[in-house]
């Protein structure tokens, strides 16, 4: 069991190492954008909101390869210059996964009292201070769970790559194949690095959801 | 103030012809209203007769259909920067209290003139304590406001208030969420602001308050300004019939 993963130790390691950029710089990225949005959806200005709006309802209801797919061929097609296929790679993912973040941030904001925010134009703050002041560091709390969930979709998300020629973990099964290794081990490990790249993850939520815990 | 400050009637806050709806709710009904720079005002009535929405439109928290609303001669802007300039010189206090749960009280009313009005922090810390101290919290300054009582964080929202210099402070209901033991501790805090000349309005339902500190008591029915006069006309010889009707209701036990 054990030479299946040690025999082809370089593909391994180059398709997971790949993986984890892929899921750093994409989800750094969602998380920005996706908080954007979230304030976009929750802003005073109506054309902004409309653009939350329209944004998430077409990205979340597209499948992820789709999204891939246009990114991939359709952007050529209309003579879109793309850098290389990791970047577009990043593209892809980012701008499904910031819909979904975005979602997540609204409804933390929902959990947070109006008088709150009320309290905080009232005192003179601008909209991005109540939110950035007063809200988000409030909302952040019972934000942490659906984030986690929605990053390690981001994480299993990646494999999808493997279809448009980025040779991330996605790929490792193919490969294999060609080599004629045992399939069914090849995926075991798979499963196994993908539980290894978790648990820092579901870590990462406990120590975020002690450290905001109320009093 | 001099007796010329209090005749000149500039109207620090002045409605004119205010109308709000809520869907079919006509909740604000012409409404004209002037505010004179260091008077009281205390604004009662029944439930749902527009009370809280008029004492809210005055800041923009409800904003309104038509009519005009000046803050010391300037109207106010409907979004972005101007409000928010403007509404950092009104301060609000709000029923319940809404102080920000993730501060600590003393950055509750630190906040406001740190981010607001960009005050240097030694300066406004210094401040802030001599508020809590005004108010007579000052020993709870480095707890977070669910630890306090009720009438504990309302007198620090007074505080917040205070703390932004405004021209004029909203009271919307302030003591309507307290258990009655804690009201007159807060009440006692507004009555001595009221001596001192800060311009406030009040919505509230404490008529020994309206007795003690108001220069002028708003009656407010179905939307509409029903009744205007001093505290005394008003309890002794109300002229208009719900006024007589509600007054008979809230005093008689």
């Amino acid at each position: 069991m054990f030479s299946v993963l040690t025999d082809n130790w370089p593909l391994f390691r180059d398709g997971f190492w790949l993986t984890i950029r892929l899921f750093l710089v994409s989800g750094v990225l969602s998380l920005i954008i996706g908080t954007a949005l979230g304030a976009f959806r929750v802003s005073p200005v109506p054309a902004l909101r409309g653009f939350g709006t329209g944004y998430v309802n077409i990205l979340r209801n597209t499948p992820l390869t789709l999204v891939f797919a246009f990114l991939f061929f359709g952007a050529a097609k209309m003579d879109l210059a793309l850098p290389n296929p990791f970047w577009t790679a990043v593209g892809a993912l980012t701008i499904y996964t910031s819909a979904f973040i975005c979602e997540v941030v609204r409804s933390g904001v929902n959990t947070i009292a109006p008088g709150q925010s009320e309290a905080a134009r009232a005192v003179g703050m601008s909209f991005p201070q109540v939110l950035t002041i007063v809200v988000l560091p409030q909302a952040f709390r019972a934000i942490i769970p659906p984030l986690m969930s929605v990053l390690i979709a981001l994480l299993k998300n990646t494999t999808i790559a493997a279809g448009f020629s980025v040779v991330e973990a996605g790929s490792i099964p193919a490969a294999m194949s060609e080599r004629g290794e045992n399939q069914l081990l090849t995926l075991l490990w798979i499963t196994i690095g993908f539980l290894i790249l978790i648990v820092p993850l579901i870590f990462l939520q406990r120590w975020a959801e002690r450290r905001t815990a109320v009093a | 103030m001099s007796d010329s400050d209090t005749l000149t009637k500039t109207g620090l806050v002045a409605l004119t012809g205010v109308n709000k709806h809520f869907g079919e709710l006509h909740v604000l009904k012409d409404i004209n209203l002037s505010i004179d720079q260091g008077e009281v005002v205390v604004v009662i009535g029944p439930s749902g007769s527009g009370k809280s929405t008029l004492c809210r439109a005055i800041n923009r928290l409800e904003p309104i259909d038509s009519g005009s609303i000046l803050l010391d001669g300037q109207a106010l802007p409907s979004e972005g920067k101007a409000l928010a300039k403007l509404r950092a010189d009104v301060g609000m206090v709000f029923q319940s209290f809404n102080l920000f749960a993730h501060k600590t009280i003393l950055q509750n009313v630190t906040l406001g003139p740190l981010k607001v009005r960009k005050t240097d922090p030694k300066q406004a810390e210094k401040r802030a304590m001599e508020l809590l101290e005004r108010v007579g919290v000052a020993n709870q300054a480095s707890k977070y406001p669910a630890q306090l009582s009720g009438g504990q964080q309302q007198r620090v929202a007074i505080a917040r208030a205070l703390a932004m210099d405004p021209k004029v402070i909203l009271f919307d209901e302030p003591t309507s969420a307290l258990d009655p033991e804690m009201i007159q501790e807060v009440l006692e805090v507004m009555i001595d602001l009221a001596k001192q000349g800060m311009t406030m309005v009040v919505v509230t339902h404490e008529m020994g308050f309206a007795r003690t500190a108001a220069n002028r008591v708003v009656f407010m029915a179905d939307g509409e300004i029903v009744e205007e006069a001093t505290p005394e006309t008003f309890f002794t010889n109300p002229t208009s019939r719900r006024a007589q009707d509600f007054l008979g209701k809230i005093l008689k036990h």
